[in-house]
């Protein structure tokens, strides 16, 4: 019987999870478990279901191709868990300007912003690194995934643990802990997929059959590995209870916020940069068939980034605690990082040398050049915040938030959403995508969306950064924070209209998509200047 | 690499790898990005010299400039009372009443108060000192405990019904329930809804004059203005601290709800509360 060890593995673990709700050491952890229960009872089900009882599996696969099911799942998983995250994005804005829509106790602020930056940030953007690396490693390596069934498991694990993180949030599981609120029991089972993810990736790369290892592994790599360091250390935790949904960290007070910070910066480092540079060098050049610009810049800004990276997260606790001397390092390690993040966006622009017109005539191709464009962007602004003289006026204010969505809207959620219409005809076989006029509607909502969310913020944060420190003639605050949170709430609207154009980009996409893989083409004008075909010859 | 590759377009050299298609060429780093790296690089030693930087077995490096964030905030704050302690002694030294009188100093003294109302006041009163039901609007001619600055200054001081200070206001109007009958409680609220005009029930007013008179007027004063001794407030201006209405009014004689109010004096000490009643006397309702 095929999946019949799976479905026996799916089965006990419900049965596991009951024993779990019977002997729950809190109500949440019951809650949690049911979840749970519910989740692998499904799958166990589901899997019966398409299970095939014939001796001889007919419908096996092709062992030497490359193995593209977990890629496919994969775009679909983005796309869907992007526009949740987005959603809940959405949501979360409008909270903020308008109070009454905080919900007690599951989906008020505190427990739907966790649920907004994890679905952003893991579930759409891990969804987008998971799906792409596979789809880069097997193409630059020319080899098929290795281990077998093992990516199934990667991507069907990473997916319950999305739902067990998002349903933990809600119940109000959290270790508060930015960007790594799940309990302990969640970050155990991350951390067997996360190694299960680097088996086959680095399975996959031993297997090859090109002599050098392409840049863009070497991106996903350095992110892979590093994300599993970060994970491990910053969890580190005593659970209060065998069966609890409690835990104490290991670290406390300043060492335990600069623990929090050098994973929540490195977070953004290897999740966000690093990670997506490696999807960056191998879809802006296929895009745009060129050779990619400098192949000695990608060596010199690999290892600058990843060697600076690591040391910049004390920029988040200036004026803190924290000893002066680590917030020193802190700044100066996060202004050498400027260039080597720049080396990034010089090749994947200069990429585009000798094809320029293709910006005009390509939506794909626009909407990874305003992906670059904003990565270079928020990486000057993120050195220019991390100088403390800056770092007094904008922390803590809404110019950070701003900052933090000009890169994930403008560079991951734009170069994610390029990579998407790139390998939507090409994972579903089809000529062309549904539309590719929808795309440049696409393109012009997130962008539009982004532009007005990031001037918005600036100005709130200015603002509200100006109005802490005044101070009258008298030597007394001239502002109460109640009265600098009055002065946000138009900004707020503001902001919830920017995120809803980028939303409604984003479900622009969702039906491109759909109707690609559905087989459809849309009846419409060619893109102006543009020749019918997207794809070179292969 | 023997032979050489040339990337057409372009006209440079490849590396003579190919993945999936994808060359690279072999341009050198552009030199303003190699030098502005350089660059940084200096800076960034140079700023580990001048400030704390460099980790050593028992300390870190102090720098040549001998920065410390914590020296730094210490000598603004000590720039800051420095800057105000003449005032500060003048405000500690004189009574609310003298203060008022001193031009400056009166100032002085509505500005410093104004901050502290924003960071421990306004939580109740409002950030307009505006009030909410329960808690009273300080900008009107309604004051339950006095609107003299130094009534102000006592009230601020000791609070309200506050456990543990001893000379916070005390006094509770009883819970009427347990007195009156059910109608009594009826013809009292419709006759004080009448104060305020409020009320079209004639009868029930005529009565309730009568039970006010023998229950409530030894607090609230036979023509109902109240007595700030007690704390009983002025029934006739149209101004409720809890609720307005007939049965709103019923249902606080029937079981009266008694506001707290913390004594600030032990708090934020007695220069703050004298700031606090010059500010809030400034408000416009002060007698």
């Amino acid at each position: 019987m095929k999946y019949g060890f799976e479905v026996i593995l799916l089965a006990l673990g419900a049965f596991i999870a009951l024993l779990g709700v019977a002997f729950a050491h809190d109500s949440q952890f019951g809650a949690h478990m049911w979840v749970l229960f519910f989740a692998l009872a499904a799958g166990a089900i589901v899997l019966m279901r398409t299970s095939s009882y014939s001796p001889v599996d007919i419908l096996a696969e092709d062992k030497s191709a490359y193995m593209d099911g977990p890629v496919r799942y994969g775009v679909v998983a983005t796309v869907f868990w992007g526009v949740a995250g987005l959603l809940v994005g959405v949501i979360v804005a409008a909270q903020l300007a308008f109070p009454d829509l905080n919900i007690e106790p599951w989906l008020n602020l505190g427990r739907l912003r966790p649920l907004h930056t994890s679905a952003v940030i893991f579930a759409f953007g891990g969804n987008a690194l998971i799906a792409t690396s596979f789809y880069v490693v097997q193409r630059t390596s020319r080899a098929r995934l290795f281990g077998g069934d093992l990516a199934w498991y990667v991507f069907w694990g990473y997916q319950l643990f999305i739902v067990m993180a998002a349903t933990g949030y809600l119940l109000g599981i959290t270790q508060s802990r930015e960007y790594a609120e799940p309990e302990w029991y969640v970050d155990i089972f991350l951390t067997i997929v996360w190694v299960a993810y680097l088996i086959v990736f680095l399975g996959t790369i031993l297997n090859r059959k090109e002599p050098h290892i392409y840049v863009a592994n070497w991106f996903y790599l350095s992110f892979i590995i590093t994300i599993a360091m970060l994970h491990v250390v910053n969890n580190l935790a005593v659970p209060a209870s065998f069966l609890g949904s409690k835990s104490y960290s290991l670290f406390a007070g300043v060492q335990d916020a600069l623990t929090q910070w050098w994973y929540g910066h490195n977070a953004v480092g290897f999740f966000l940069t690093a990670g997506f540079l490696g999807m960056m060098y191998y879809f802006v050049p296929k895009q745009a068939n060129r050779p990619v610009y400098s192949y000695r810049l990608s060596i010199i800004h690999f290892w600058s980034l990843i060697f600076l990276y690591i040391w910049a997260g004390p920029h988040h606790l200036h004026y803190t605690a924290l000893p002066d001397w680590a917030q020193t390092l802190g700044m100066v390690f996060s202004i050498m990082l400027w260039m080597p993040s720049w080396g990034g966006m010089i090749n994947g622009l200069m990429t585009l040398s000798g094809a320029w017109d293709k910006i005009r005539t390509d939506p794909i191709i626009r909407m990874m050049v305003i992906a670059i464009a904003f990565y270079g962007m928020s990486t000057f602004e993120g050195p220019m915040m991390s100088i403390k003289a800056v770092n007094s006026l904008s922390h803590y204010t809404e110019w950070t938030i701003g900052h933090v969505h000009s890169g994930a809207l403008g560079w991951n959620g734009m170069i994610t959403f390029g990579a998407i219409y790139f390998l939507v005809p090409r994972l579903w076989g089809r000529e062309r995508l549904y539309s590719m006029r929808m795309v440049t509607w696409h393109f012009w909502l997130a962008t539009l969306g982004i532009v007005v969310y990031a001037a918005v913020m600036w100005v709130a944060g200015i603002t509200q950064g100006l109005m802490w420190r005044e101070y009258n003639e008298q030597g007394f605050l001239v502002y109460s924070i109640a009265e600098s949170v009055a002065a946000m709430k138009p900004y707020y609207i503001v902001r919830t209209i920017g995120g809803l154009m980028y939303l409604a980009g984003a479900l622009v996409m969702a039906w491109n998509i759909y109707m690609t893989i559905r087989g459809h083409v849309r009846e419409e004008e060619p893109m102006p200047g543009a020749a019918p075909v997207l794809q070179p010859a292969q | 690499m023997s032979e050489k590759h040339i990337d057409e377009l372009s006209g440079v050299e490849t590396t003579g790898h190919e993945w999936d298609g994808i060359q690279e060429l072999n341009n050198p780093m552009p030199r303003w990005w190699l030098w502005t790296f350089y660059a940084t690089i200096v800076w960034a030693l140079a700023y580990t010299i001048a400030y704390p930087a460099w980790p050593m077995l028992r300390s870190a490096t102090t720098g040549v400039l001998g920065y410390s964030s914590r020296a730094d905030v210490q000598a603004d704050l000590t720039a800051a009372e420095d800057a105000k302690s003449a005032y500060v002694e003048a405000v500690k030294s004189k009574s609310v009443d003298e203060i008022m009188a001193d031009e400056n100093l009166r100032q002085f003294a509505t500005a410093a108060g104004s901050a502290a109302f924003k960071v421990n006041c306004i939580q109740c009163h409002g950030s307009g000192a505006q009030g909410s039901p329960g808690f009273p609007n300080l900008n009107d001619d309604e004051w339950l405990w006095g609107g003299k600055v130094d009534q102000i200054y006592q009230t601020i001081s000791h609070g309200v019904r506050f456990a543990g200070d001893e000379e916070t206001h005390v006094s509770e109007m009883p819970a009427f329930a347990e007195v009156l009958e059910p109608q009594q409680i009826n013809e009292v609220a419709a006759y004080v809804a009448s104060l305020a005009g409020t009320a079209d029930t004639p009868d029930l007013v005529r009565a309730g004059a009568k039970v006010f008179a023998d229950n409530c007027a030894a607090c609230h004063g036979e023509n109902a203005k109240g007595n700030k001794e007690l704390g009983a407030p002025d029934l006739t201006d149209a101004i409720f601290l809890y609720a307005s209405g007939q049965n709103a009014i019923a249902q606080q004689v029937r079981h009266p709800k008694h506001g707290v109010m913390p004594a600030w004096g032990s708090r934020l000490g007695d220069v703050k509360v004298k700031e606090l009643a010059v500010f809030v006397y400034s408000l416009g309702g002060g007698e």
